[in-house]
C-alpha cells in the first residue's frame, strides 16, 4: 500500500480537470412521463431504469418504514415500492409488493437479460427480480431488528452498525449500499456505499469474490460512493461523491485513473453500444437549490463533452438527481429525490 | 379574575415566556352563529382523527387534513359528501398540520412530521414540494433540548402553514423548530425570511409562528401563538404592526374580498386546564387594520363549541370552517348579521 502513494501523486488528472469552458447541451424535458394510478403518489424517485423493451422501472420512497413492536424486537417494514411502466408511460404493475426488504429505496437497474435489480439503503439488500418479477437472487440480509432511536448512520458494520463484528468488508453484509452493476461475464459489483466505503464483487451466482476500498480521500479510498457503472471492457466507474471525483478501476479493483471537475458525482450511467459515453450528475444537496445540479456528459477518457440542467423545481431543472438511465444516448430518464418526480430528457 | 390570573401563571410557565399576558379587548360584540349539523358524510370505516387543517376551493369543496392512524387528506363536496382521498400513503404525509387551497384550486398540505409543504394540482397530483424530509434511514429525529441549527433556506423545521400573495409568491410559517416566516417565489426559490431559528418576542421575532395569511395588497399576517399576538408584515417581510388584544393567535384567515376581513382564533389550549374554557376559545372578526368587529364561539365539546380550533377557512366571511384538534371534527359556522360597531 505504501508503494502506491507516490503513484497517486504522479497520476495525471484527466483532461476534464483542465477544461475551462464546458459546452451546454440543449435539451427538452417531459415531466412525470409515467402515469401513476390515482391511488399511488410518487415520492422521492430514488431509482429509475429501462429494460430492453423500453419499459420503465421506478423504485421510490413512498410512505415510510413502519416500526412494529414485536415481542422481542422492534422491526421495520414498508416504505418503498417498485413500479413498472411501458415505454409510453402506461402503468403496468407493481413488483415486490410488501417485500421484506423494501424500506428506503436507493436504486434500480436492469441488466442485459432484463432482470430488475433493486438496492435498498436501509435493509442493506440487493434483490434480483427476474423479468417476470420473481425474486431470483439476494445479496445481503435485512437486520432482524431496528433500534429506536436509530443507530448512528455512519457507524461501521460490527460496531454500532449492522452485522457481526468484522462484517461488512469481506462478505455480503452491506452498510447502506447504493448501486449495482455487472461486467460482461455477469459478475456483480455493489457499491457499499454510504455506511461502508468499498466496492464488493460477486460472481454471477452471488458468491463473494473480493472487495476493495476504505474510508478516506486517498486513491482507492472513498467518501460516500453514490453509484457505480461498468464499461464494455469491464472497467468500474465509482461515483466518489464526498471526494468529488469518479475513480476508475479494472475489474480486479486496481486503480486506473480518476476524473475530477465534475462536482460531486451522485448518479452515474454508461450508455451501451460500441461508442460508450458516461453521464454523471453533480446533484445539489436538498438544502440548496441555488447551486449545482448539472449533469455532465463525458467520453470514457474523461473528456467533458458537455453539460445540461441546473438545480431547481421547474421542468428542465433538477432536484437532487439520484438516478440516470441512458440506455439511449440522447433519451435519458432522471429520478429526483428533491422534486419527487421522473423527467424524460431529450438531448439535442 | 382569580381564574384569569391562574391562567396567566399557567401560560407563563407553560410557554417559558417572560412577557406579560396581554389584555384582551373588552366589550366586543358577539356574532351569533349556527353550526351545520352532520356536515361531513364519511363512508363506513373511514374516520377523522384530529382535524388539523380545513380549506375550501372555488367550487366549495372541502379539504380536511387529519391525523388518523396515518395522516390523510380527504376531499368532500360542498354538501359534505365524500369525494376522494388525495395523496394516499405519500412520502410527505406523517403528521398533519395544515391544508390550504390557492386561488387556482391547487391544494397545499403542510406536514410538521416530514417538514414538507406539498402542492397538489386540482387533480390531486403532486406538482411541487418545498422542504426535504430527513432521510428515514437516519431514524427518529433526536428530540433534545439543544438549540436548533441555523435555519436553512430550503430546510423547514416543523412548518405550520402556507399562504400566497396575488403574484403567487409562497409564504411559509416555520414553525415549531424554527421561529420564522419564509418567502419563496412561485417556483419555490427562496427570497426572504423574517425571524430565525431562535424564538423571541421583539418585532420580527416569533415564538411559535403557527398560522399565516396574506391579503390582496401582499401584507402578511402571522399567528405568533406563544407571543400572544398577531404580527403584520409587508410583502418583503418587514414588520408593520402587531395586534395583541386577541389572546393567543393560533390561526389566521383573510377572506378574499374585495372587502377583506381578518379572522384569528384564541383557541382554548390542549388539555382543558381549569379555567381555560372561561377565558379562551373565541374567534375574532377584524378589519385588516386591527379593528375588532366582533367575536364568536366558545370552548366546548358539543356542536357549536370549539375544542382547540387548529385551522380555519374564511373563503366566505359569513361561512367559517373550523378544524378542531380535540373533537376530531370540522364545523361549518353560519354567521348571522350583527348589530353594533367595533372596538379597537
Amino acid at each position: 500500500m505504501k508503494r502506491l502513494i507516490p503513484v497517486l501523486l504522479l497520476v495525471a488528472v484527466l483532461p476534464a480537470g483542465s477544461q475551462t469552458s464546458v459546452p451546454e447541451i440543449a435539451f427538452d424535458s417531459v415531466v412525470n412521463p409515467l402515469n401513476f394510478p390515482t391511488s399511488i403518489t410518487l415520492g422521492e424517485a430514488a431509482g429509475v431504469a429501462t429494460n430492453s423493451k423500453g419499459d420503465v422501472f421506478v423504485y421510490t420512497r413512498t410512505g415510510h418504514p413502519t416500526i412494529s413492536l414485536g415481542t422481542s424486537r422492534p422491526f421495520a417494514h414498508g416504505g418503498s415500492r417498485l413500479f413498472q411502466f411501458d415505454k409510453t408511460g402506461k402503468y403496468v404493475r407493481e413488483i415486490g409488493k410488501d417485500s421484506y426488504a423494501f424500506l428506503v429505496a436507493q436504486q434500480v437497474r436492469v441488466d442485459p437479460q432484463d432482470n430488475i435489480w433493486v438496492v435498498d439503503q436501509m435493509s442493506s439488500m440487493v434483490i434480483k427480480f427476474n423479468p417476470e418479477g420473481r425474486v431470483e437472487l439476494l445479496l445481503g440480509r435485512k437486520s432482524e431488528s431496528e433500534q429506536v432511536p436509530a443507530r448512528p448512520l455512519d457507524a461501521p458494520a460490527g460496531r454500532a452498525g449492522r452485522g457481526p463484528a468484522g462484517a461488512g468488508q469481506q462478505s455480503d453484509i452491506f452498510q447502506r449500499p447504493t448501486d449495482v452493476a455487472w461486467d460482461a461475464a455477469g459478475n456483480i459489483y455493489v457499491s457499499d456505499g454510504l455506511g461502508n466505503s468499498r466496492i464488493a464483487k460477486f460472481d454471477k451466482n452471488g458468491k463473494f469474490v473480493k472487495s476493495w476500498g476504505s474510508r478516506g480521500s486517498a486513491q482507492s479510498q472513498f467518501n460516500k460512493i453514490n453509484g457505480i457503472a461498468i464499461d464494455a471492457q469491464g472497467n468500474v466507474y465509482a461515483a466518489d461523491a464526498g471526494n468529488k471525483r469518479i475513480q476508475i478501476f479494472d475489474g480486479e479493483g486496481n486503480f486506473k485513473t480518476q476524473i475530477e471537475n465534475v462536482g460531486a458525482p451522485a448518479a452515474l450511467c454508461l450508455t451501451p453500444g460500441p461508442r460508450q459515453v458516461l453521464y454523471s450528475s453533480n446533484s445539489n444537496p436538498p438544502e440548496d437549490i441555488d447551486n449545482d445540479g448539472e449533469i455532465f456528459k463525458l467520453s470514457l477518457d474523461g473528456k467533458i463533452l458537455g453539460k445540461f440542467g441546473k438545480a431547481g423545481k421547474l421542468p428542465k431543472e433538477f432536484g437532487t438527481v439520484n438516478a440516470i438511465d441512458c440506455r439511449r444516448e440522447n433519451e435519458l430518464y432522471v429520478g429526483e429525490l428533491g422534486n419527487w418526480r421522473v423527467q424524460k430528457l431529450t438531448l439535442h | 379574575m382569580r381564574n384569569y390570573l391562574v391562567l396567566c401563571g399557567f401560560l407563563l410557565l407553560s410557554t417559558g415566556n417572560v412577557i406579560a399576558e396581554k389584555a384582551k379587548a373588552t366589550n366586543v360584540p358577539e356574532i351569533p352563529y349556527d353550526s351545520v349539523p352532520n356536515l361531513l358524510k364519511l363512508p363506513a370505516n373511514l374516520y377523522l382523527g384530529e382535524a388539523m387543517g380545513v380549506a375550501t376551493n372555488s367550487k366549495g369543496h372541502i379539504f380536511v387534513y387529519t391525523r388518523s392512524a396515518d395522516t390523510r387528506l380527504f376531499e368532500f363536496d360542498q354538501k359534505g359528501n365524500y369525494v376522494r382521498e388525495i395523496g394516499e400513503g405519500n412520502y410527505g404525509f406523517e403528521f398533519a398540520h395544515s391544508v390550504r387551497v390557492d386561488p387556482d384550486d391547487n391544494i397545499w398540505a403542510v406536514d410538521e412530521g416530514t417538514n414538507m409543504v406539498i402542492k397538489f394540482n386540482p387533480a390531486g397530483k403532486v406538482v411541487m414540494v418545498i422542504g426535504h424530509r430527513p432521510d428515514v434511514v437516519a431514524g427518529a429525529l433526536a428530540t433534545t433540548n439543544a438549540p436548533p441549527p441555523p435555519a436553512g433556506k430550503y430546510i423547514l423545521g416543523r412548518p405550520t402553514d402556507v399562504a400566497w400573495d396575488p403574484q403567487g409568491n409562497i409564504f411559509v410559517s416555520d414553525g415549531y423548530v424554527n421561529n420564522r416566516v419564509v418567502k419563496y417565489d412561485k417556483n419555490g426559490r427562496f427570497l426572504a425570511q423574517a425571524g430565525s431559528e431562535k424564538a423571541g418576542n421583539g418585532p420580527e421575532q416569533f415564538s411559535l409562528p403557527h398560522g399565516i395569511a396574506v391579503d390582496l395588497k401582499g401584507n402578511v399576517y402571522v399567528a405568533d401563538r406563544s407571543n400572544h399576538r398577531l404580527q403584520v408584515f409587508d410583502n418583503n417581510l418587514k414588520f408593520k404592526t402587531s395586534y395583541d388584544n386577541i389572546g393567543d393567535s393560533w390561526t389566521v384567515c383573510v377572506s378574499p374580498g374585495p372587502h377583506q376581513y381578518l379572522f384569528t382564533s384564541n383557541s382554548n389550549p390542549n388539555g382543558n386546564a381549569p379555567g381555560t374554557w372561561d377565558t379562551s376559545g373565541e374567534i375574532y372578526k377584524m378589519e385588516l387594520d386591527g379593528t375588532i368587529l366582533g367575536r364568536f364561539g366558545h370552548a366546548g365539546k358539543q356542536l357549536g363549541g370549539f375544542q382547540v380550533v387548529h385551522m380555519m377557512d374564511c373563503r366566505n366571511p359569513n361561512e367559517i370552517f373550523v378544524a378542531e384538534i380535540e373533537s376530531w371534527r370540522v364545523q361549518k359556522l353560519l354567521l348571522k348579521s350583527q348589530t353594533g360597531g367595533g372596538s379597537k
